[in-house]
C-alpha cells in the first residue's frame, strides 16, 4: 500500500496527508480563539482547489466545515476535524468533546441558538449553522452525549 | 460592473487588493450577521458589512466572495488585511451607511440575485 505523510503547519492546526486509498486531513481546531476559529476550513478548501475538486463541491465542504468549526469554538472549546477525500466524495468528521446537544431536533431549527450575546455581536449565533450544515451536504449524521461531547459526520457527493 | 465602479459609485478608499479592481462582479449582499451570509447568500460576489473581525474575511472566503465594503468608515484590522490579501479578496471602506451604500449599487445594476433556501 502507498502511504506518504508530511504536516503542514498552519497557525495553530496541524495538517496530516495521509494518501492510500483516500486522503485525510486532520486538524486540530483551537476553541480558546474565536478570531483564529475557521483556519482548517481556508486550509481544507486550499487543499480540495490544488486536488482538482469541482468549485461546487469544494464550496460545500467549505461553507459546511466552517459552520461546524465555529459551532466547536462556540460552543464545545475547540476539537477535531478530519476530511477524507475519496473518488466521488468527501466525507467531514468533527469531533468535539464539549457539553453535548441536549435536543437535536430543536438544534435543527432554523434561528435556534444558544449562543451567547457577544457571538452575536461577532456576526454569529443566528441559529442556522447546524441547518445551513445540513443543507450543504448530501447527508449529515450527529452523534452526541451530554458532558462527554459530539460528533458530526457530514458527506458531500461530487 | 467592476470592482473600481463600486468605488466610484460609494467615494471608496481601497485598503487592499487593488490590483483586482478591474473585475466584474454582478451581485452584492449587506449584512452584519456572518450566519445569515453563510445561510442564505449565493453567487454574490461583493459584500457590505459594519461588522469587523477576521470571521468576515473567512466568510467571504468561504463564499467566493471577491470584494467586500466596510460601510459607516469601518476599518479593518492589520490580521484582517493580511488574510484578504492571501485570499486575493478587495477591502474598501465607505463612509456611507449599509442603506444608502446598498441602495447606491442596487440602482446602479448591481443587484440582489435572490437567496438560496432549498
Amino acid at each position: 500500500m502507498k502511504r506518504a505523510v508530511c504536516f503542514i503547519r498552519a497557525g495553530s492546526s496541524e495538517t496530516e496527508f495521509i494518501m492510500s486509498e483516500s486522503l485525510r486531513f486532520h486538524f486540530d481546531v483551537n476553541g480558546q480563539s474565536f478570531t483564529s476559529a475557521g483556519q482548517a476550513s481556508v486550509q481544507v478548501k486550499k487543499n480540495l482547489r490544488e486536488l482538482g475538486i469541482p468549485a461546487e463541491a469544494i464550496r460545500r465542504v467549505s461553507i459546511a466545515m466552517y459552520e461546524g468549526e465555529i459551532n466547536m469554538v462556540i460552543h464545545a472549546h475547540g476539537g477535531e476535524a478530519d476530511v477524507i477525500v475519496y473518488e466521488d466524495r468527501i466525507v467531514i468528521i468533527l469531533n468535539d468533546h464539549g457539553p453535548g446537544i441536549p435536543n437535536i431536533e430543536l438544534a435543527m431549527k432554523e434561528g435556534y441558538s444558544t449562543a451567547p450575546d457577544n457571538i452575536r455581536s461577532l456576526g454569529f449565533g443566528a441559529g442556522m449553522g447546524l441547518p445551513n450544515m445540513k443543507r450543504y451536504t448530501d447527508d449529515m449524521k450527529i452523534e452526541t452525549e451530554l458532558g462527554k461531547g459530539t460528533c458530526i459526520t457530514m458527506t458531500v457527493k461530487f | 460592473m467592476k470592482i473600481s465602479d463600486i468605488k466610484a459609485l460609494l467615494n471608496a478608499d481601497v485598503v487592499c487588493g487593488e490590483e483586482n479592481l478591474g473585475h466584474d462582479v454582478f451581485s452584492a449582499c449587506g449584512s452584519d450577521m456572518m450566519s445569515d451570509v453563510l445561510a442564505y447568500v449565493k453567487d454574490q460576489a461583493v459584500l457590505l458589512t459594519g461588522l469587523v473581525n477576521s470571521q468576515v474575511i473567512r466568510t467571504a472566503e468561504m463564499m467566493d466572495m471577491v470584494c467586500i465594503v466596510f460601510v459607516r468608515s469601518k476599518k479593518p484590522t492589520a490580521d484582517m488585511i493580511e488574510l484578504a490579501r492571501e485570499s486575493g479578496i478587495v477591502l474598501m471602506t465607505t463612509e456611507k451607511r449599509m442603506y444608502e451604500a446598498c441602495g447606491l449599487l442596487y440602482k446602479s445594476g448591481l443587484v440582489g440575485n435572490g437567496v438560496h433556501h432549498e
